[in-house]
């Protein structure tokens, strides 16, 4: 390392950043919890309440079915949340709202996204899976106010923001598959380990900046672990690559489920999860957690792109994708060079998946595997095996699924990326990026 | 703990519908894979199209059972071309990312509320053989016990179409691929280009087997949908990482194979799944509820895959000259 100062600056710089963050983010340190209601039972009904998007406590519903002995009722909690918990799936309840239990000057409107609630009585049927959320949003309905310029805004400003955070895990995605040819079907797991892992930071008393941090850490020493344990001698007993994509796929499966048994079905929030959006201009309103999430994915993308263009290592893993046995032949110790993209890939999904859990919002055991097609059509798109290419194709991604809302429906989102991909694969199957080389 | 009990439920499995089921796509994508080498990461569309094909066949167009049965395997050809055409030509992993995200848009379609109406969204579509598929049974109506073996009469009018269907497949697939076609497709396995030299063509030869094998993948859902209600949940990812690991269980590049490991991984995987819980309510398992006991089950699986793939690939009944790995 000839400037070994630069670096240092460099961390110190982004460890106050981060620091600075963390420290605004614990002013927010507030756990949520639903106010439940027959909660022993096995199946359950449960929403929130809100007024003009600001979350309503207070407000008494109660749930009647034939499946049940007596109505039960539930005042929602603080922010606006409440669950009842019911005996029987694939039945009929009938909720009811007690208007006289609301705020003056709130009335009951319906929302395009969700159930329909137009009354204060609502019927509902709990279906097969045995759960059913249903939100009563009060107040105003501005939807048809906003000017399609105005939505188109804030979608884009969104869309940058999910863009950024799928570039931090698709550019570590697109590393491993250069440098060791791997589709590493696991990198799922890794987004998910860096939100766990904070979760269960803050969880033992941390502060959130330092959760934070530490959660980064763990996902860096999970990455070297895996490399260690199994990529390492996979790769010395010469394993073909159709072989290692289907062990990351069972180290997925493996991995994804450990998540479940520890944490269980449930999304858990970070502290901070729930911060008031700000209005800034037109329909354009970002909350403190999206501005921090854009600024932290650039500034690490920065360091990212002047570790791999000027330093040693870095220029060693580019030219390792480049042509590995050339590298090996003029010096290049692979393996460590290899451990190393292991180490920085997971350190970046690790925060990715961090950034990934306030966007959503929510933990999940399973919340990487939402984004990991996702990744995939992104690397694919700039090109596999290139870094920038990663960076170019997540935008893209996020762009696109954010702004396709405006003109198709919201749950067939990410269907318009994955179009996106075969359809780039028909016409430039190396991607934006890529040379036509590496298809083969 | 009533391990008796576990045991003769988990022998119950070897003639459930839901292991023809599975058997019927893990032996498609023996032909995808063991045979032609494609990586077809997609199997859960083609089941989910064979099983909405016979739903929504008879619920919305109200054809009879045995025309619907047909929409499934139709479907299944139709979606086998739009996703050859661009990916056959390229490298083998690019494959298995086309298919796994066109599988995962297809679930999307069926799962949206935009076409609610046909698809049943979330809930899924019920009802449709009460009055059709089921109606036609001939075996008169009661209980009907083998050892292990029990159920009423549309049990068995379910395992014995089940059955047959597969047995049909079986015999198709055993003469494919001991045809002269089944030797060129293990040929373009081995090495695509001496093929080519030979005049054959590579391309129309991977999108045969891709459509064949897809077809085979939709009748595997048809048997799921003769048996019970239609659900998006049903044909998710994981489905077809258990296909896999079924088939490299038995042996990519054999007929038999994918069945013996069919059976082998869904008794398994049955038998812990009961198995666990048991222990968890007698408190054997460190304090585990039994909710998070049967979720070993799927951890297992994982490690099972990771484990066949690193040291026996050519599966329990696989040649190792049969490498299907070797690119």
């Amino acid at each position: 390392m000839v400037n070994a100062s630069k670096p240092a600056a460099r961390l110190i710089k982004l460890s106050a950043v981060l620091f600075a963050v963390g420290l605004w983010f614990s002013l927010f340190a507030s756990p949520v919890a639903a106010e439940t209601t027959n909660g022993e039972l096995p199946f359950s009904i449960s929403g929130t309440v809100s007024d003009s998007g600001t979350p309503l406590g207070g407000v008494k519903l109660s749930v009647t079915g034939e499946t049940m002995t007596a109505p039960a009722s539930v005042l929602t909690s603080a922010d606006g949340t409440w669950l009842v918990g019911v005996p029987e799936k694939n039945a009929d309840y009938v909720i009811n709202l007690d208007v006289s239990s609301l705020p003056a000057g709130s009335s009951i409107v319906d929302d395009p996204d969700t159930v329909l609630v137009e009354s204060e009585k609502v019927n509902v049927r709990v279906g097969p899976g045995g759960r059913v959320a249903l939100n009563f949003f009060l107040g105003e309905v501005e939807r048809n106010t906003t000017s399609f310029f105005d939505q188109l805004v804030a979608r884009l400003i969104n869309g940058l923001n999910f863009g950024l955070m799928l570039a931090l895990a698709a550019i570590g995605l697109s590393l491993i598959y250069g440098t060791t040819g791997i589709s590493n079907f696991a990198h799922a797991e890794m987004v998910t380990f860096g939100a766990i892992s904070s979760l269960i930071l803050v969880g033992i008393g941390l502060p959130l900046w330092l959760a934070l941090i530490g959660a980064v850490v763990l996902s860096a020493l999970f990455g070297w672990g895996m490399d260690s344990v199994l990529w390492a001698p996979l790769r010395r007993r010469n394993t073909g690559l159709v072989q290692l994509m289907i062990v990351s796929i069972g180290l997925s499966l493996a991995v994804r489920y450990t998540y479940q048994l520890f944490i269980g079905g449930n999304t858990e929030q970070l502290p901070g999860a729930d911060t008031p959006k700000l209005q800034l201009f037109g329909s354009v309103s970002l909350s403190w957690i999206d501005v921090a999430s854009m600024i932290l994915s650039i500034s690490l993308i920065a360091v990212f792109a002047w570790w791999l263009l000027r330093t040693r290592i870095g220029k060693a893993t580019r030219a390792i994708s480049d042509n590995p046995s050339l590298a090996a032949a003029s010096g290049i110790n692979v393996d460590a060079v290899v451990r190393v993209v292991w180490i920085v890939g997971s350190a970046l999904a690790g925060f990715s998946g961090i950034l990934w859990a306030y966007f959503r919002p929510g933990i999940r055991w399973d919340m990487g595997g939402q984004i990991l097609l996702l990744m995939f059509a992104a690397v694919t798109l700039g090109g596999l095996g290139t870094a920038w290419g990663a960076l170019a194709g997540s935008i893209i991604v996020g762009l696109l699924v954010e702004t396709s809302t405006l003109f198709i429906p919201s749950d067939l989102k990410y269907v318009g990326a994955l179009v996106i991909l075969i359809v780039i694969l028909l016409f430039r199957p190396q991607g934006i990026l890529g040379r036509k080389e590496r298809i083969g | 703990m009533d391990f008796l009990g576990v045991l003769n439920s988990t022998i119950g499995f070897v003639l459930d519908p839901v292991t023809f089921a599975f058997s019927l796509a893990a032996l498609g994508l023996a032909l995808h894979f063991g045979f032609a080498g494609l990586l077809n990461m997609g199997m859960a569309a083609f089941m989910a199209l064979g099983a909405y094909g016979y739903a929504i066949g008879i619920l919305t167009f109200g054809l009879p059972w045995y025309l619907a049965a047909l929409l499934g395997p139709l479907a299944a050809v139709i979606f086998a071309i739009i996703l050859g055409v661009p990916t056959l030509r390229l490298r083998g992993d690019y494959l298995a990312i086309v298919t796994i995200a066109a599988a995962e848009i297809m679930r999307l379609l069926f799962l949206t509320t935009t076409f609610g109406p046909v698809t049943g969204s979330a809930d899924g579509l019920s009802g449709h053989n009460s009055a059709t598929f089921w109606a036609a049974n001939p075996i008169a109506e009661g209980q009907y016990d083998f050892g292990p073996f029990r159920g009423t009469e549309l049990d068995w009018w379910v395992r014995l179409v089940g059955f047959g269907i597969l047995c049909v497949a079986v015999v198709v697939v055993w003469l494919l691929v001991n045809s002269p076609w089944g030797r060129v497709l293990k040929g373009i396995r081995e090495d695509e280009d001496a093929l080519r030299s030979l005049g054959k063509n590579v391309f129309a030869f991977k999108m045969q087997a891709l459509i064949i094998g897809g077809i085979l993948g939709s009748l595997g859902g048809l048997v799921l949908a003769m048996g019970q209600n239609v659900n998006p949940n049903q044909y998710v990812t994981s489905i077809t990482f258990y296909i896999w690991t079924a088939l490299l269980l038995g042996g990519a590049a054999t007929v038999f194979g994918p069945l013996a490991g069919s059976i082998i991984f869904w008794t398994i995987q049955a038998f812990i799944g009961l198995l666990m819980p048991a222990l968890a309510s007698e408190g054997l398992l460190f304090g585990l509820s039994s909710i998070q006991a049967a979720q070993i089950k799927f951890i297992l699986v994982g490690l099972a895959l990771v484990l066949i793939v690193v040291f026996r690939p050519q599966g329990i009944f696989g040649n190792k000259k049969e490498l299907t790995f070797v690119k």
